[in-house]
């Protein structure tokens, strides 16, 4: 099983939060409708979103995610990085598509 | 009944939104109640305080506490559910476009609500919404 640190390193993803990255990734989300990924999500997922708003760290932190990425260097809102510090959970950027982080997350043997 | 405890929710409040589903599964996994069943009441109550906060002019979520049950009571004020049976549908939504474009509305939220819960009550008319949704502890 991979770590958030695994995926972080494999993927250059960039931390936006100052947070350990010890957490095991149980499995991997690629989802922007948050009542989709509210019905569907598992304690440990990686989730890649293109939502930057505050409710995704509402979703993230109800089903204890591992960590959130942000595809396509999409700008996120301080305040939901703020809420990312304080919840406790990892959030990165990157400038990859969430297609190819899933196809990383994949290498990695998460949710295989 | 041997806790209560009342949540105020307001609509529009999208900043806070979550929060009284965060503090239920706080305090449900506080007390000791099985991870599955503590994933099922996050759900629904995240659904039931979202749908407060995008559909209704605001109220209150109550949570109960017993030894056989939970119980989650929404009370809200208008506009009420026009067509309970259509808003039970998977994909039927009322929600505005800009609501939409934040990931809500996807006409989700009843179904994973009725999916989730042992008991589910909905009174509505133009003056507001009850929600009564109950959780047996096995």
């Amino acid at each position: 099983m991979a770590s958030v640190k695994d995926f972080c390193e494999k993927a250059e993803l960039k931390q936006l939060t100052n947070l350990e990255e010890t957490a095991e990734i149980t499995d991997g989300y690629i989802c922007d409708l948050l009542s989709w990924v509210m019905a569907r999500g598992t304690e440990g997922m990686a989730w890649i979103t293109v939502q930057t708003h505050l409710n995704v760290l509402a979703v993230a932190c109800l089903h204890d995610f591992s960590c959130v990425v942000i595809p396509e260097n999409i700008q996120v809102p301080e305040e939901t990085v703020k809420k990312a510090q304080e919840e406790g959970i990892p959030l990165y950027s990157s400038p990859k598509t969430a297609y190819v982080l899933g196809g990383i997350l994949h290498e990695l043997g998460v949710g295989s | 009944m041997n806790y209560q405890e009342r949540f105020p929710v307001e609509a529009g409040d999208f900043a806070s939104a979550g929060e009284v589903s965060a503090t239920i599964k706080q305090k449900l996994k506080k007390i000791g109640v099985a991870q599955a069943l503590v994933r099922r009441v996050a759900i629904v109550s995240y659904e039931a305080e979202l749908n407060m906060i995008i559909h209704s002019l605001g109220g209150e979520m109550v949570l109960e506490l017993s030894p056989r049950e939970i119980r989650i009571i929404c009370d809200d004020v208008g506009p009420g559910i026009p067509d309970i049976s259509l808003a039970m549908q998977e994909g039927y939504s009322t929600a505005p476009e800009s609501i939409r474009m934040m990931g809500f509305g996807a006409g989700m939220g009843l179904p994973n609500i009725s999916k989730n819960v042992d008991d589910l009550k909905i009174k509505s008319d133009p003056s507001g919404t009850r929600m009564e949704m109950v959780f047996f502890i096995a």
